[in-house]
Parts: C-alpha cells; sequence; structure tokens
C-alpha cells in the first residue's frame, strides 16, 4: 500500500490500462501537454504520445461524438469533458448516440466509451464550473455512472470501467483531487454496483457518494460524540445501483438519510428514497430524509455557495432530527 | 475575405510576429503623420488616401483628442485593476478564479470605441475589459469579483459572470463560445425592432469550434445581421496552442465560408482595431450585414489565475505550455505604451499629461478596492432569492 492523492489513482489507473490495452486512447481539453485542468492526466502524454493522449479543440461535441465513433471500432477512448457543467455540450453525443447505440442497433454495437468530467461546488467558480449534474445523466437507459470518494475506488473502479463495454459516466468531484488515501501497489478491479460500508453502524444509515461521503464520514464522527452510532453507505456507482447493500443497512437501522450535493428536486437522493420504500418499507422506523443542495444554480460567494450545498452539520441535524 | 486589404495586414502581422523586417510597420506609417495639434484632424488627405488603400476606410481621422484621451485611459483602467486582480490572488485575498485580459487591451477599448452607448456587446470568460470599455464601473466590478452583496451581480456571479444591461451589456460567460450567438441573437433583435443598433459578441481562437459561432455567423449572413464577431486570437485556447488544434493561421478566412467580409488586424494597435471596428459598425448600421474580425494578440497571464505571475511584474512565466521568450517578444508589442508614445509624438498629449493619467487612474482602481472592502458579503439566506422571477424557491411545504 501506499499514499496516494486522489489524482494520481486516477492517472495510475489510465496509465495502467493503457500499458495493458493499446485500444485504450485518452481525448479532451487540455489534457495531453498541461496534463489535464485538475493534473489527471498529467504525464501521460509524454509517455505514450499524442497520438493515444491528444489534446482536441474546444469542442465538447467533437469529444464525445469522436469518442463514441471510436468506441464504435473497438476502440476504448476515455475521453474528458472539462467540467459536469460543459457535459450539456456533449449531451446529444453521450445521450442520443453513446448511450442508445447498442439498444437502436439491437444488440448490434457496442460503445466501450468511458466519458471522466469534474464536477461539484467549492472553489468558487460559480453556477457554469460547479454543479452536480449526475441526475440528469442518472435518468438515462444504457449509460451508466459512476463516483467515487476515494483514490482507492477511484483506481478500481476507473481501471473496471475502461474494460467495460458500456458508455460510462465517471465523475470526479473537483475538491477530492487533492485529497489522500491508501492504494494497493497490485493490480486490484472494483466492481461496478458493488457499495461500499465506509463505516458500520446501528443507529442511522448515512447514504452518500462522491464527496458527500466524507462530509457523512464527518458527520459521523461529530454523531459519535453524541452517542449516535451511523452507518456511511459510499455507492461508488450510482448506476448500476446496489439495491442489496442499501437494503441490508436499513434492515439494521430503521433510519435512512440519503445525501447528495445535487438539487433536491428530482435528484438521485430522490431515486434513493423511491428504492427504499419499495424495497425496504416495513424495515422503517423514520421518513427517509434527503440531504442535498438548495434548488439554486450555484452562486459564487463563499458564504452563499456554502449555504446552497450540504454539509457534515446538515447531516448531522438530519440525523439528530430522525433520532430525537 | 472579401477585400484585399485584409490579406495585406494579415501578412503584416504574421511579419512582424516573425520578426520580419520588409513590409511598412503600423507604427512606421504612422510616424509619417507628422506632427499634428490636438483636437484637429488626424490624417492628411493624402495620408487617409494611403491608409485607405492599406485599411479600408479610415475611421480613425474622425477621433478628436478628448477621445484618444479617453481610449489611453481605459486601456490603462483594464491594466491596472486587473494588476491589482492578479495583486488579490497571489496575497490570498481572492477566491474563485478570474481570467485576465492583460495584453488584449487594444481590442476591447479599440472596438467599444467604436460603437455607441446604445450598442450591445456580449462578452466571454476573459471579458473584465469589455466591460471596463463598454464603461463597466470599476468598484462594482471589483465588489462583484471579492463577491460582495453589492456589487454588481450581488455575489451570484464573480469575475465569470459579470453585467450591466444598462450599458448594453449581455453579460460576460463562462460557456467559451456561446457570445457569438448571443451577440447574434441580439442583433436579430435590433433588426426586428428596427433601430440602427449594433451588436458585437468577443470570443477567444477557441469559440469557434462548438456550433455556436457557426450557428451565429451563418444566421447573421443570412438575415444580414447587424453583427460583428470579433475574434481575439491571443494564441491559447485555455492552454492549448491554437495552432495545434487548427488547419489555418488566420481564422478570419472562415468568414468567407459563410458569406461574410472577414478582416485580421493586429490586435495591440488599438487605432487598427478601432478603424476594422468603426467600418464594420457603420457597415451594420447601414444595413450591410455583419463583419468577422479577427484580432492576433497574445495572453500575458495564464488561463486563468496568477500562475507564473509576481506582484509589480508585469506577465506570467515559466509556464509549461508556452517559452519565455515568447512572451517577451509579445510584451515588447505591449498595446499601451505604443499607443502613448504614438499619442505623445502627435502632440495629442505630453509625457507630462500622460503620467499624470497614470496617476488619476491608479487612484481610480485604489478607490474601487476600497469601495469593494467596504461593502458587505451577501447573507446565506439571500441565496434562495433570484431563482425565480417571483424571487425565492417555492417551499416544497409549509
Amino acid at each position: 500500500m501506499s499514499e496516494k492523492f486522489f489524482w494520481e489513482a486516477v492517472r495510475d489507473a489510465l496509465k495502467e490500462e493503457m500499458i495493458r490495452d493499446p485500444n485504450v486512447f485518452l481525448m479532451g481539453e487540455d489534457i495531453a501537454i498541461y496534463g489535464g485542468a485538475y493534473g489527471a492526466t498529467r504525464g501521460l502524454y509524454e509517455e505514450f504520445g499524442e497520438e493515444r493522449v491528444r489534446d482536441t479543440a474546444i469542442s465538447e461535441a467533437a469529444i464525445a461524438g469522436a469518442a463514441t465513433g471510436a468506441a464504435m471500432l473497438g476502440m476504448r477512448p476515455v475521453a474528458e469533458i472539462m467540467y459536469a457543467d460543459f457535459l450539456t455540450l456533449a449531451m446529444d453525443q453521450l445521450v442520443n448516440t453513446a448511450a442508445k447505440n447498442r439498444y437502436m442497433f439491437g444488440g448490434r454495437t457496442k460503445v466501450p466509451l468511458v466519458l471522466r468530467t469534474e464536477g461539484g461546488a467549492g472553489r468558487g467558480i460559480a453556477a457554469q464550473h460547479s454543479q452536480s449534474t449526475e441526475a440528469w445523466f442518472n435518468h438515462v437507459p444504457g449509460l451508466y455512472l459512476v463516483m467515487p470518494a476515494t483514490p482507492y475506488d477511484a483506481k478500481g473502479l476507473l481501471k473496471t470501467c475502461i474494460r467495460d463495454d458500456n458508455p460510462i459516466l465517471f465523475v470526479e468531484h473537483k475538491m477530492l483531487y487533492g485529497t489522500k488515501g491508501e492504494v494497493p501497489d497490485e493490480e486490484y478491479l472494483i466492481p461496478l454496483g458493488l457499495a461500499d460500508v465506509k463505516r458500520a453502524g446501528k443507529d442511522v444509515t448515512v447514504i452518500a457518494y462522491s464527496k458527500m461521503v466524507l462530509e457523512s464520514l464527518k458527520a459521523a464522527e461529530q454523531l459519535a460524540e453524541e452517542g449516535i452510532d451511523a452507518e456511511v453507505v459510499d455507492l461508488r456507482s450510482i448506476k448500476p445501483l446496489d439495491v442489496d447493500t442499501i437494503v441490508r443497512s436499513v434492515r439494521k437501522t430503521g433510519r435512512v438519510i440519503c445525501v447528495s450535493e445535487g438539487c433536491k428536486m428530482n435528484g438521485v437522493a430522490s431515486e434513493l428514497v423511491s428504492v427504499i420504500q419499495e424495497e425496504a418499507f416495513d424495515y422503517l422506523d423514520a421518513p427517509v430524509r434527503r440531504v442535498c443542495a438548495a434548488d439554486v444554480p450555484i452562486p459564487m460567494s463563499p458564504v452563499l455557495e456554502a449555504a446552497a450545498v450540504p454539509s457534515a452539520e446538515d447531516v448531522v441535524q438530519a440525523a439528530k432530527d430522525l433520532l430525537g | 475575405m472579401k477585400e484585399e486589404v485584409c490579406v495585406s495586414e494579415s501578412k503584416h502581422v504574421v511579419a512582424a510576429e516573425k520578426g520580419d523586417k520588409t513590409g511598412v510597420s503600423r507604427r512606421t506609417f504612422l510616424k509619417g503623420l507628422g506632427a499634428i495639434g490636438p483636437g484637429t484632424i488626424f490624417f492628411s488627405a493624402g495620408i487617409a488616401r494611403q491608409a485607405k488603400g492599406q485599411y479600408g476606410p479610415t475611421y480613425t481621422d474622425g477621433l478628436s483628442a478628448e477621445q484618444l484621451t479617453a481610449m489611453y485611459t481605459d486601456m490603462l483602467k483594464i491594466r491596472l485593476w486587473e494588476s491589482k486582480i492578479k495583486d488579490l490572488i497571489l496575497t490570498g485575498g481572492f477566491r474563485g478564479v478570474a481570467h485576465l485580459y492583460v495584453g488584449q487591451e487594444a481590442i476591447a477599448v479599440g472596438v467599444c470605441n467604436a460603437l455607441r452607448k446604445d450598442d450591445y456587446i456580449a462578452s466571454n470568460h476573459r471579458g473584465h475589459g469589455h466591460l471596463i470599455a463598454k464603461g463597466g464601473d470599476l468598484g462594482l466590478m471589483l465588489a462583484e469579483i471579492t463577491h460582495k452583496a453589492t456589487g454588481y451581480c450581488k455575489g451570484y456571479g464573480g469575475s465569470l459572470h459579470i453585467t450591466d444591461m444598462s450599458l448594453g451589456i449581455l453579460g460576460m460567460d463562462g460557456i467559451v463560445g456561446t457570445a457569438h450567438l448571443f451577440g447574434a441573437g441580439a442583433a436579430y433583435g435590433i433588426k426586428v425592432k428596427g433601430t440602427d443598433q449594433v451588436a458585437v459578441s468577443f470570443g477567444g481562437d477557441g469559440s469557434l469550434q462548438n456550433s455556436f459561432f457557426s450557428s451565429a455567423a451563418n444566421a447573421a449572413a443570412a438575415w444580414k445581421l447587424p453583427w460583428i464577431g470579433v475574434i481575439e486570437n491571443n494564441a491559447f485556447q485555455i492552454w492549448v496552442r491554437s495552432s495545434d488544434v487548427y488547419g489555418i493561421q488566420d481564422l478570419a478566412r472562415r468568414a468567407d465560408g459563410y458569406g461574410i467580409e472577414g478582416r485580421v488586424v493586429d490586435g495591440n494597435d488599438v487605432l487598427s482595431v478601432y478603424n476594422v471596428a468603426k467600418y464594420a459598425a457603420e457597415k451594420a448600421r447601414a444595413g450591410g450585414g455583419p463583419t468577422i474580425i479577427e484580432c492576433k494578440t497574445y495572453r500575458w497571464y495564464d488561463h486563468y489565475g496568477a500562475g507564473g505571475a509576481k506582484r509589480g511584474v508585469d506577465g506570467a512565466f515559466r509556464l509549461g505550455y508556452r517559452s519565455d521568450r515568447e512572451l517577451r517578444d509579445w510584451m515588447a508589442k505591449d498595446p499601451i505604451p505604443r499607443f502613448r508614445k504614438f499619442l505623445v509624438n502627435e502632440k495629442v498629449m505630453t509625457e507630462q499629461r500622460a503620467d499624470e493619467i497614470v496617476a488619476e487612474v491608479t487612484q481610480a482602481v485604489e478607490d474601487a478596492v476600497a469601495f469593494a472592502k467596504a461593502q458587505p458579503v451577501p447573507k446565506p439566506e439571500d441565496g434562495l432569492l433570484n431563482v425565480f422571477a417571483e424571487g425565492a424557491v417555492p417551499l416544497h411545504k409549509s
């Protein structure tokens, strides 16, 4: 094991898969010479050359469209959209082409595409560079959605995604790149659709993903000081969703908080609430709570930004309300 | 491009970039004008004819000393105000990102001075210069950038999203290229209203590849909209060198494919920019349709922020994607001292007056800083306002 930054884990996953499979190539804005807006492709251009690490012009449609076309040929492109907000510009290629391709053609084609992007708030860069847009894509049939919270999960999941035959949206929270965690030196893969209980507890289940896992763990520590034992379930992949792990935890605690940095209305947390009431209604001792972003665009001012997205304190408060 | 003149200008710029001494430089050309007193007509008839041959119709001869001085002042405002932002970033007194415009001042000032107050501009992420040139308030802009409740946009937007509709500014935008669509859309609105206003959109060399520019240019050409698409070619789209992702050098050549007149100008020469922009604006007002203007320039700082920069020193050095020498070569073509020297040579202003203007603008920037500092930050609950026309987010429950 060695301690790695989140960005290093992403880079190592890309590097290992590029060495393993010559069909893996990268394309995106500023991923080559600059090494990625958040540094996750640093050094790969130097190692693999411009054919496999390609800087593109500013055209998200071109990136997603070209990657989809290459994937149909059997290549395994890992394309990067610099901000999750800019996915709107690649939306048609991703939603209408990549995600539907296999289905429309009756299973005769496959699109083994990974689209990496950086999402989330925390840098004060306002409404067009800070959104959590995952709920839009969770609604799209044919598209997987993976959002890791730790370097370990990022590396293991990204490697799996690259080997997977489906189009996958892989969202990295921009405030996670500088976080550190233990990563094995030997190769490992993490299957999609397998949640991870990051902290076991018996009083309340906190279901989260991406950066909200870290906030939830922080909340669990605070709650522990007050005698509340919270279990934190990290979804890791939102689609496919690990319903078994969710239900197992709900059966144990009977109380659930679903945490998402996306807007509350029609968000990922809303979907979790639906699943829980369908699959584990009889085990619930209280209404399921959602802790989400306010239904506002992300504002720039730090005062407003902090108020717009959930924090550990919000999770603590929700847990106290449930157990109070 | 329809006109030979722009081709020769383009060649001149390219030659200048390469350090090629052949051809008459703009400065040498202007030096030949001879001494002209302030307030008098700028070009002699002979020179105007010569200029017409080289640049097309010459509009600079209509500029008064007062206007020329105002243009110089505006360029300094952009330079010094943004240098203050750079200082704030370097001293940790800044949160978020700022995309600095320094080095490109001649473009914003040249274009905006060719416009009327009631004309529109649509700006982009590197838009502080456009806003200042269109009359943006330094204090309100700084308050916004430092996320104060009383800034231009109440702290919701920050550096990327500032606007003042009363000045005809359709906003800065964080999505590369969209300004062209907003600009062409405004031009369409003007046509429907039947006024003789003009709408300008600003975009960098990176603003052409998503569908926005193409859609805007095509619509503007098809319907003869009073639109001017300004391409500020500062050599980099984010950190990618434009020449690595384009097959052509002069991006204004694209104009021909839409049926639009394309011009290439030295973006570090405020009078060249003014002249072409004025021509395009007058043409648009007269129903002559759109123009695409490519301004060759260079970004002195990093894509955003102050990486590689120091307080009190212009430019960002030791950035991995470009050489310091390239930057220094471009800094030698700094549009501000170039214009100042010209104005002094032409006796529009004295060195002493030029120094006074520097002192005045420095003070104006300090005043803006003091103003912004004294402003209150927003209250957390304010974040729920302005989401809908009705104001607050409707509650899910009572």
